[in-house]
């Protein structure tokens, strides 16, 4: 069964929503209830693909065996490091394997899972988090709402949300937000997503008709599949989000309005933003006080070359983790080199001094949303068609 | 406290990641690394959540309350 496609799916969590509805409405907890529900649904995920099934089995092993280990002994850097590589590594192994073409261990939700996991080893070394029962922990990772691609929670709000005490209407009030949640999620996938799909139809360029039509077609193509993407990941969000509502958990949100942001900077805390968010605070936060710490770069231009470099390795790994290809290196280097640029000119005497004002604003959000839809025709390897040809 | 201007207190909490864009994550992680050097205290990146940590004052209470 695939999530949030197979009527089954929907079926199924019509069913598990009643359940939460009669026990939340009641003032139970739904800690319980969500968990052994969220096993339901990872088998039935899982049931006609058995092989990953085992996979994500041995991975939500090994995932609890390095968390609980840590959290035995947090401040060992020793015991960190090994945790985080052998947590990761699966991850690794599955890319490099996608990338040479080779079956390897990967199965749905890998990706998702490892960012849930590394989350509370470095967490757990921080100090930040000091125990989480075992049910708590394999309900965090395992959580069907977001096992297959996000919204990336966090697990200190996560458990929160399942300990806390909610009355009658304040379940209700999530409830009833939750179930509008799934409803418009399926209105944006469901239709306007699968419109737009219909009209996405990528081709190598022509040299045959006129350059003028075949650029206006190409810049539709690139437009229409950025809709597309967007309807799409936004629509499967939201549904994500609304499923957990249901279940008593606020998951954070995952878009807010991208395509009105004015400049990268703010695209990025507008699209995919629990991706985006977690790298800022996992990769790039964590790479800059490196490099401020042991003064990588010296001179007045220290500060602003740290965070461009971080920025760069940020969005390369951020590429990278959408796979080992020309199309999503590319993809994530632009971006990378697109925030590090905003950097400089975020700096400059004419930003400062115009960036509130009507017209930068509006030329600085038509130009944004250029570089958008083309970093969208990367992604997408529209332009690696061009570039390669028929 | 008591010497302070109306102009230095109303500074003083001033939001500075959305009144003024002065906190970005980049200013984040050299206030963070700054507040280690200088006081011998480290927060890390996700400890505190930016609502807590976003005014001149939230910064001296999350540093003395580490400093206590």
């Amino acid at each position: 069964m695939s999530f949030y496609s197979d009527a089954s799916f929907f079926v199924v969590l019509a069913v598990i929503i009643c359940g939460a509805a009669i026990l939340g409405l009641s003032g139970r907890s739904l800690r319980g209830y969500g968990f052994c529900a969220s096993v339901v649904m990872l088998v039935c995920l899982f049931l006609r693909e058995p092989t990953q099934g085992m996979w994500a089995a041995a991975f939500l092993a090994l995932a609890c065996g390095c968390a609980q280990a840590l959290m035995s002994r947090p401040k060992s850097k020793l015991l960190f490091v090994t945790t985080l590589l052998l947590t990761i590594a699966p991850l690794v192994a599955v890319k490099v394997c996608g990338a040479m073409s080779v079956a390897s261990i990967g199965f749905i939700g890998i990706s998702y899972l490892t960012f849930r996991a590394v989350q509370v080893l470095v967490e757990t070394h921080d100090g930040l988090i000091e125990r989480m029962s075992l049910l708590d922990y394999l309900y965090f990772v395992a959580f069907f709402p977001t096992f297959t691609s996000g919204p990336i929670d966090r697990s200190r709000r996560f458990v929160e949300d399942l300990h806390a005490t909610r009355s009658r209407d304040e379940y209700a009030g999530m409830l009833g937000r939750g179930i509008l949640l799934i409803l418009a999620g399926m209105v944006y996938k469901m239709v306007i997503a699968a419109v737009l799909y219909g009209q996405y139809n990528p081709t190598a360029f022509v040299s045959t008709v006129p350059f003028h039509n075949e650029l206006v077609h190409q810049v539709k193509t690139a437009y229409v599949y950025g809709l597309y993407l967007f309807f799409d990941f936004a629509g499967y969000s939201m549904m994500a989000m609304g499923a957990g509502y249901c279940l008593g958990v606020r998951v954070p949100r995952n878009f807010r309005a991208p395509f009105a942001a004015i400049d990268i900077r703010d695209f990025w805390n507008r699209w995919h933003i629990t991706l985006s968010w977690w790298l800022r605070d996992f990769v790039f936060m964590r790479l800059a006080r490196t490099m401020v710490r042991h003064h990588v770069f010296k001179g007045k231009k220290a500060r602003l070359r740290t965070s461009q470099v971080a920025m760069v390795a940020n969005m390369l790994l951020m590429g990278a983790w959408h796979g080992l290809t020309a199309d999503y290196l590319l993809y994530g280097l632009y971006h990378g080199v697109l925030l590090a640029a905003f950097e400089w000119w975020s700096k400059t005497k004419f930003y400062k001094r115009h960036h509130m004002g009507v017209c930068y604003r509006l030329v600085s959000w038509f130009v944004t949303m250029q570089l958008v839809f083309l970093g969208f025709a990367l992604f997408s390897g529209q332009i690696s068609l061009i570039v390669r040809g028929a | 406290m008591t010497t302070m201007t109306h102009e230095e207190l109303e500074s003083r909490m001033l939001d500075l990641l959305e009144d003024i864009c002065l906190l970005d994550s980049m200013a984040a992680v050299e206030l963070l690394v700054s507040i280690e050097d200088e006081f011998g205290v480290s927060i890390a990146p996700t400890e505190v959540p930016r609502n807590e940590m976003n005014t001149v004052n939230l910064i001296i209470e999350q540093v003395e309350k580490r400093m206590a």
